[in-house]
C-alpha cells in the first residue's frame, strides 16, 4: 500500500484537530484535539520514518508521546482545577488575562 | 629698565588686591594705600617716560615678556609689554589723571562707609587700563579690555542700593558685552588669517592679507571700539554710567576708559590703513556720534548727563580723527589727551558743585554759584575755555588740528567731514556755555533738599537734613587740588604738544602724512573761533539774558528727543527688546508646536496605535489559538512560496 495515503489520513486528522481545538468550547474536547493533531503528526514522523527508510521519524515519534504524556498531566491539572474554582469547562469562561 | 614695565601694573594691582582682601581693618587707611600705590605707578612712568626720552626716536620701544601665558603649539600667547610712544602717553595720562582723581576721591567719599572697596575698585581699573594700554598681543589687550569693563561695572554701581546705579551698570556691563564679542571675533579672525595675535606679526603680515579680511577685521574692531567708547549704535550706556559717583565718571567715563577705543583703532593703525572701507566706516561713525553727543549734550538738564553726552561727541571727534589715516591717528591721540585733562576737570568741578548742593544734580537749580565756590568756578571755567576751543588753551590746539584733517581728506567726504566737524564745534561751545551760565551765573534757582529717603545718597554732602536749603562752599583741599592741576593741564596741555613735537613723538608708532587741506590752516582756525563764537552767543542769549526756569519748559519736538537721548533707549527697546521678545516667543513656539509636536504626535500615534492592538489581546484561548494557527499557516505558506520561486 502506497505510504503517502497515510499522510493524506495524517493531515486529514491534523484538520480535525486543528477545527476541533479552534472551535469547541469545551475544555476536555479541545484537549483531546490536540491530542489528536499530536498523534496525527506521530503518524506523518512514522510515515516518513518509513519512506526515507531510517529511524529518525520514529524516535521523534517517541518523543512527541513523552511530551504529551506529560502535556495531558498538566494540562488536565489545570483543566480540573479552573473547574472546581468556576464550576464550568469552557474556555471562553477563563477569559481573565485581558486588560 | 625694561623690567619695570611690569611693576607698573603691578603696583595698582597690588593696592586693589590688599584693599579688597584686606577687610575692615584697612578702612581707616585703605584710601591712603590706594593713592600712594597709584602715586606709584605714576612714578615709575615718569622714570620710563625721562629714560625714553633719552634715546634715539626708532629705539624708543621696550618689550618685557613675563611668560608664556597660553604656552599651546600653534598658539602661543604671551604675557608680554610693550612700551612705545603711544602706550608712553597712555601710561602717563592713566596714571597722572588716576592719582589725581584719587586724591580727589579721598575728599568725596569721606562719608562713604565703603570708603576702602571705592579704592580699591579705582586701582584695579587703573591696572586693568594700564594692562590694556601696555598688551603686547590682542589677546592680552583683551584681558585688559574685559577688565575696565568690570572695573567700570563694579564702580558705576557702586551705590548698588539705588535701584538706578544696578540698572545702570547692567546696562553698562550688557551693552559692552555686544562691543566685546567684536573684539573677540577679530582676534579669532586675526588668528585665522595670521596664524598669531600679537602685535608685531600682525601689523607686518597685515600687508598681505586680502583687503576683505582686513575689512571685516578692521569692522569688529570698530565694533569694539563703539562698545568701549560708546559711538553710534552702542552710545546708549554712557549716560547711564553717571550714576557711578563722580570721580568714576571722571576717571573711567571721561577720560581714560571711554577712550580705549580710540586707542584699539590707533594700535591696529596698520590694519586699518590696508582696509579702506573701514576706515570710512570708522570716520562715518565718529561723524555721527559727535553729532548725536552734541544734540543730546544740548537737552540734558542733569549736569553729569550733559557732560557724558559732550564726552561721547568728543570721543566721536577721536574716532573720526583716528579714521583719517596717518593724517589723523596723532591728532586723535592729542585731543584724547586733552580732553583727558579738561573734561577730568569739568567732571571733578561738576563733582564739587554737587558737593556743595546737598547732591542735587539738575543744572535748573543752581544758579549763581561762582560767589559760593571760586575755585570751582575758575578751575570749570578753564576746563569749559579749553573744550570749546579758546585759542591758546589746550582743545584749541587739538580740536582745530582734527577740524583740518577732516577737510585735508579729500573730495566731497572732506567736505563733508569738515563740515560736521565744524558744526560739532559750534554745538560744543553752545551746550557748554550753557551748561556754565546754568550753572554759575543768574540768579539762585536753589531749592530745598529732596526727603533723605527719596535720596538715600551715600554721597559726600549727605550730612545734610532733608528739606534744608543748600549751603554752597568751597570743598575741601583734597578736592580742590586736583581741580587745579587738571585746570593747569588744560590750559596748559595743547600748547605743550603743539610746540614740544608731540607729532613727532608718536610719529614712529602711528606714522604721519601732511594732509593737504583744500582750505588754508589759517582759514579753517578762523572758520573754528568764527562757530564757537556763535555758539557761545547763542548760548548767552537763550540762557544768560533770560532768566532760566527751574522747571523745564516743553520744548520743541527735538529738544524733548534730545532729552530722552534721541530716543536711543526707545529704540533699542522697540528692536532689541521687543524684537528679541518676539523672537524669543515665536522660537518657543516653534519648539513647542513644531519639536515638540514631532516627539509628543510620535508618542501619541504610537499610543493610539497600541490602544488599537490591545483590544486584540481579549483573553479567549480560541482566539490565541486562532492567531498562532493563522500565522504558522502563513509562514509555512510563504516558506513554501519562496522554495518554489
Amino acid at each position: 500500500m502506497n505510504p503517502v495515503n497515510y499522510l493524506y489520513l495524517a493531515a486529514l486528522l491534523f484538520t480535525i484537530g486543528a477545527a476541533g481545538v479552534l472551535i469547541r468550547r469545551n475544555a476536555i474536547v479541545v484537549f483531546m484535539c490536540v491530542e489528536l493533531m499530536l498523534n496525527a503528526c506521530n503518524l506523518a514522523f512514522v510515515t516518513f520514518s518509513r519512506m526515507h527508510g531510517n529511524l529518525d521519524g520514529q524516535i521523534i515519534a517517541f518523543f512527541t508521546m513523552v511530551v504529551a504524556a506529560a502535556e495531558v498531566v498538566v494540562g488536565l491539572a489545570i483543566i480540573v482545577s479552573v473547574f472546581r474554582a468556576r464550576h464550568s469547562a469552557s474556555v471562553d469562561d477563563a477569559s481573565l488575562m485581558k486588560l | 629698565m625694561d623690567n619695570l614695565i611690569a611693576l607698573l601694573i603691578a603696583a595698582p594691582l597690588l593696592g586693589a588686591l590688599v584693599l579688597l582682601l584686606g577687610g575692615r581693618r584697612l578702612d581707616k587707611s585703605g584710601h591712603w594705600l590706594g593713592t600712594l600705590l597709584a602715586a606709584v605707578s605714576f612714578v615709575i612712568g615718569l622714570v620710563l617716560f625721562a629714560d625714553m626720552l633719552g634715546k634715539s626716536a626708532d629705539d624708543r620701544a621696550l618689550h618685557q615678556t613675563l611668560y608664556t601665558w597660553i604656552p599651546v603649539e600653534g598658539f602661543q600667547a604671551d604675557m608680554a609689554f610693550r612700551l612705545d610712544q603711544l602706550s608712553m602717553t597712555f601710561v602717563l595720562l592713566i596714571t597722572g589723571v588716576g592719582t589725581l582723581i584719587h586724591v580727589y576721591s579721598i575728599g568725596y567719599m569721606e562719608h562713604d562707609e565703603r570708603r576702602r572697596r571705592f579704592f580699591g575698585y579705582l586701582n584695579l581699573f587703573v591696572a586693568a587700563m594700564l594692562l590694556l594700554v601696555l598688551a603686547d598681543n590682542y589677546l592680552l589687550l583683551y584681558f585688559g579690555w574685559e577688565g575696565v569693563g568690570l572695573a567700570s561695572y563694579l564702580l558705576i554701581g557702586f551705590w548698588q542700593h539705588k535701584p538706578t546705579a544696578a540698572t545702570a551698570a547692567k546696562k553698562a556691563f550688557l551693552v559692552n558685552r555686544v562691543g566685546d564679542m567684536g573684539l573677540s571675533i577679530a582676534i579669532m579672525l586675526m588668528f585665522t588669517t595670521f596664524g598669531t595675535f600679537a602685535f608685531g606679526p600682525v601689523f607686518e603680515a597685515s600687508g598681505q592679507a586680502s583687503e576683505g579680511k582686513l575689512t571685516a577685521i578692521g569692522l569688529m574692531l570698530l565694533l569694539a571700539a563703539c562698545g568701549k567708547s560708546a559711538q553710534v549704535p552702542l552710545q546708549s550706556w554712557l549716560g547711564d554710567a553717571m550714576e557711578g559717583p563722580t570721580p568714576v565718571s571722571a576717571l573711567i567715563h571721561a577720560a581714560t576708559m571711554v577712550t580705549a577705543g580710540v586707542y584699539l583703532i590707533v594700535r591696529s593703525a596698520d590694519i586699518f590703513d590696508a582696509a579702506p572701507d573701514a576706515q570710512l566706516v570708522v570716520t562715518v561713525v565718529g561723524a555721527v556720534t559727535l553729532l548725536f553727543g552734541a544734540i543730546v549734550g544740548c537737552a540734558k538738564d542733569d549736569i553729569k548727563k550733559a557732560l557724558a553726552g559732550s564726552t561721547m561727541s568728543q570721543i566721536g571727534y577721536m574716532i573720526l580723527a583716528a579714521g583719517l589715516g596717518p593724517i589723523g591717528y596723532v591728532f586723535a591721540i592729542m585731543h584724547l589727551v586733552t580732553h583727558g585733562f579738561f573734561k577730568a576737570g569739568l567732571f571733578l568741578g561738576a563733582g564739587s558743585v554737587m558737593h556743595g548742593m546737598n547732591d542735587e544734580v539738575d543744572m535748573r537749580k543752581y544758579g549763581g554759584l561762582r560767589k559760593y565756590m571760586p575755585v570751582t568756578f575758575v578751575t570749570f571755567g578753564l576746563g569749559y575755555l579749553a573744550i570749546i576751543g579758546f585759542p591758546g588753551l589746550s582743545g584749541f590746539f587739538s580740536k582745530d588740528k582734527i577740524i583740518e584733517a577732516a577737510f585735508a581728506k579729500g573730495g566731497t567726504e572732506g567736505w563733508i567731514l569738515g563740515a560736521v566737524t565744524l558744526l560739532g564745534a559750534a554745538i560744543t561751545a553752545y551746550y557748554m556755555t550753557r551748561v556754565m551760565l546754568m550753572t554759575f551765573f543768574g540768579e539762585k534757582r536753589w531749592q530745598p533738599a529732596p526727603d533723605a529717603d527719596q535720596a538715600p545718597s551715600a554721597e559726600p554732602a549727605a550730612e545734610h537734613a532733608a528739606g534744608a536749603m543748600p549751603h554752597p562752599h568751597e570743598s575741601p583741599k583734597s578736592m580742590v587740588i586736583p581741580m587745579i592741576l587738571l585746570a593747569v593741564g588744560s590750559v596748559a596741555a595743547g600748547a605743550v604738544f603743539e610746540f614740544a613735537g608731540f607729532v613727532e613723538w608718536l610719529e614712529p608708532v602711528t606714522g604721519f602724512e601732511h594732509g593737504h587741506s583744500p582750505v588754508s590752516a589759517a582759514a579753517v582756525t578762523a572758520a573754528t573761533v568764527a562757530v564757537m563764537v556763535i555758539g557761545v552767543g547763542l548760548a548767552y542769549l537763550q540762557y544768560g539774558r533770560r532768566p532760566v526756569p527751574v522747571v523745564a519748559p516743553r520744548g520743541s519736538l527735538l529738544t524733548r528727543a534730545a532729552r530722552r537721548d534721541l530716543l536711543q533707549d526707545d529704540f533699542n527697546h522697540a528692536v532689541f527688546v521687543t524684537g528679541g521678545t518676539h523672537l524669543t516667543r515665536s522660537l518657543v513656539y516653534v519648539d513647542h508646536s513644531l519639536v515638540d509636536g514631532v516627539v509628543n504626535g510620535t508618542a501619541a500615534a504610537v499610543g493610539g496605535l497600541s490602544g488599537r492592538l490591545r483590544k486584540l489581546q481579549n483573553g479567549y484561548a480560541r482566539t490565541y489559538a486562532v492567531s498562532m494557527f493563522g500565522g504558522t499557516a502563513v509562514l509555512i505558506a510563504a516558506t513554501l512560496l519562496m522554495r518554489a520561486v
